[in-house]
């Protein structure tokens, strides 16, 4: 019998473009409500571990199993409809440049939700408050810094009211303040809703204080997995190496 | 060898994103907004240019048929010459091509920095289809547009041409359109103006295949930039000889 209190189950993936191999054989879970940090050197595969995991990329074997179902071979119609359950939040936040920040946090709302148009626009602004955005809801993303691109690419992730929300390296390339008000918008809204997370990241302290448990990545495989004081007693030197450096 | 080889490569996957394209067009939900922003962008914002175009050309035609038909004493024929030229193949054409450098850049770039910055990845994770919202739209938009701006560019160039007669020697507007139009038939008008759908589907086609395939960067946008511009100039071109075979065999010239 399958484990419904499993969100996501990734069973022995693989993954290659060419000749270079990106993925061979990971496999982890998270469970309902679970927060998990995807940690590794940069080059490991990370991000192309969440691609998968939403289906922008098929993997050459294994499987991906979201809310019990595995989304391996999956038709673009079924696979949209897993994916109205998972936000994502991207690197560089990936708005659309044409859009206000309020219309992109519109955009999903206004093509997958029955509320009418006042309904989302008020909608759209309440998200973009609870991620300290309250005002410049008109301005392009070309018009506002970095880390209020993250905080609209949150918004924009939380639009549909996801189960799951993956994050690829929600605080790189911020200053230290913005990126701990990055993380504390995460926990407080995993504490809101009790959604299950996945954070790829290289901020191990970062991701101690977003994530419950992690796994840590090196040449495509899982190579640690645990709390974090599991892995602080991990006597592995690739996995005190990446802990003392990262903290 | 090689070269032959991806060149069928890149057009089976042409192939596969025109059907894409397609189903995406014809299913529901309808991008309607998105299809007038793109008719605004294709449509009335490339006018001028394309006004600009039809004018110069008509104002060559003129010239340049002038000259001949005087050497032969056939200096009356001068109207149907300029307006059979426009209308049948000058217009059309110059129309394609202008509109494949204009809304072909950018499309392809707009697409093409789309892509590389993960726009097109978070438009399909949050469920929606790219290819209905941005290439569909976008194809729609250019079949839509390109007669309307080929009427445009035929307008233009006859008024120049006329201009251009009535200097050389002095002839009424009225009479210039008159002559012009006298002995022509349907075959004449309609299918020159239709083809130029397929010049608009070919253009847009192949933008946001450039566009939506792009990789590596900004160096990789400016090369689905200059790609697009030239492939689609290059098919409109090569689509024209067909096209016109195609109309003599159903309407043969009388």
């Amino acid at each position: 019998m399958e484990d419904h209190r499993t969100t996501i189950e990734v069973r022995d993936l693989h993954k290659s473009f060419g000749p270079q191999t990106v993925l061979d054989g990971i496999g982890f879970e998270v469970r309902d409500g679970e927060t998990l940090a995807v940690m590794g050197r940069s080059g490991t595969g990370k991000s192309v571990l969440l691609k998968l995991l939403i289906g922008l990329a098929s993997p050459d074997a294994g499987s991906v199993t979201i809310c019990g179902r595995n989304i391996v071979g999956l038709n673009t119609h079924e696979l949209n409809k897993l994916r109205k359950k998972i936000g994502f939040l991207f690197q560089q936040g990936a708005l659309y440049d044409s859009l206000t920040i309020e219309q992109n946090v519109l955009f999903p709302m206004q093509r997958h939700t029955r509320m009418d148009r006042e309904a989302q626009r008020q909608r759209a602004r309440e998200l973009l408050g609870n991620v300290g955005l309250e005002k410049d809801y008109d301005k392009l993303p070309s018009q506002i810094s970095g880390g209020m691109q993250k905080r609209v690419g949150l918004a924009r992730a939380l639009a549909l009211e996801p189960d799951i929300v993956l994050f690829d390296e929600p605080t790189s390339g911020l200053d230290p303040i913005t990126a701990a008000e990055i993380g504390k918008l995460i926990v407080d809204l995993k504490q809101k809703r009790r959604m299950s997370a996945v954070v790829v990241t290289h901020d191990v302290r970062g991701a101690r204080s977003i994530a419950d448990r992690a796994v840590l990545m090196d040449h495509g495989k899982v190579c640690a997995e645990g709390s974090f004081d599991d892995l602080q007693n991990n006597h592995d030197p690739l996995v005190s190496e990446f802990l003392r450096e990262g903290c | 060898m090689g070269t032959v080889r991806s060149g069928l490569e890149w057009l089976g996957e042409l192939g596969i994103f025109c059907a894409r394209v397609l189903r995406a067009a014809v299913t529901p939900p309808y991008e309607w907004r998105e299809l007038i922003r793109q008719c605004d962008f294709i449509g009335s914002r490339s006018v001028p240019l394309v006004a600009l175009a039809g004018a110069a050309v008509g104002v060559v035609i003129a010239m340049e048929t002038h000259d001949s038909l005087v050497r032969f004493g056939a200096k009356a024929f001068l109207p149907p010459v300029i307006m059979y030229s426009l209308l049948k193949e000058t217009g059309p054409v110059i129309t394609g091509v202008i509109v494949s450098g204009r809304a072909g850049a950018g499309i392809g770039a707009q697409l093409g920095s789309m892509k590389v910055t993960e726009q097109i990845d978070a438009m399909e994770a949050s469920a929606v289809d790219p290819y209905k919202y941005l290439a569909a739209t976008r194809v729609l938009a250019c079949i839509l547009m390109l007669p309307f701006l080929t009427l445009v560019a035929i307008f233009c160039g006859g008024v120049t041409g006329w201009v251009v007669t009535a200097l050389s020697e002095p002839i009424s507007l009225r009479l210039f359109i008159e002559r012009g139009f006298k002995n022509m038939a349907f075959s004449d008008y309609i299918p020159p103006i239709l083809k130029t759908t397929v010049f608009g589907f070919l253009i847009g086609l192949i933008a946001c295949f450039q566009g939506m395939r792009t990789r590596g960067g900004t160096e990789g946008v400016g090369r689905s930039t200059t790609s697009s511009v030239v492939l689609s100039s290059l098919f409109v071109l090569l689509a024209d000889v067909f096209l016109v075979r195609v109309i003599l065999t159903i309407w043969p010239a009388s």
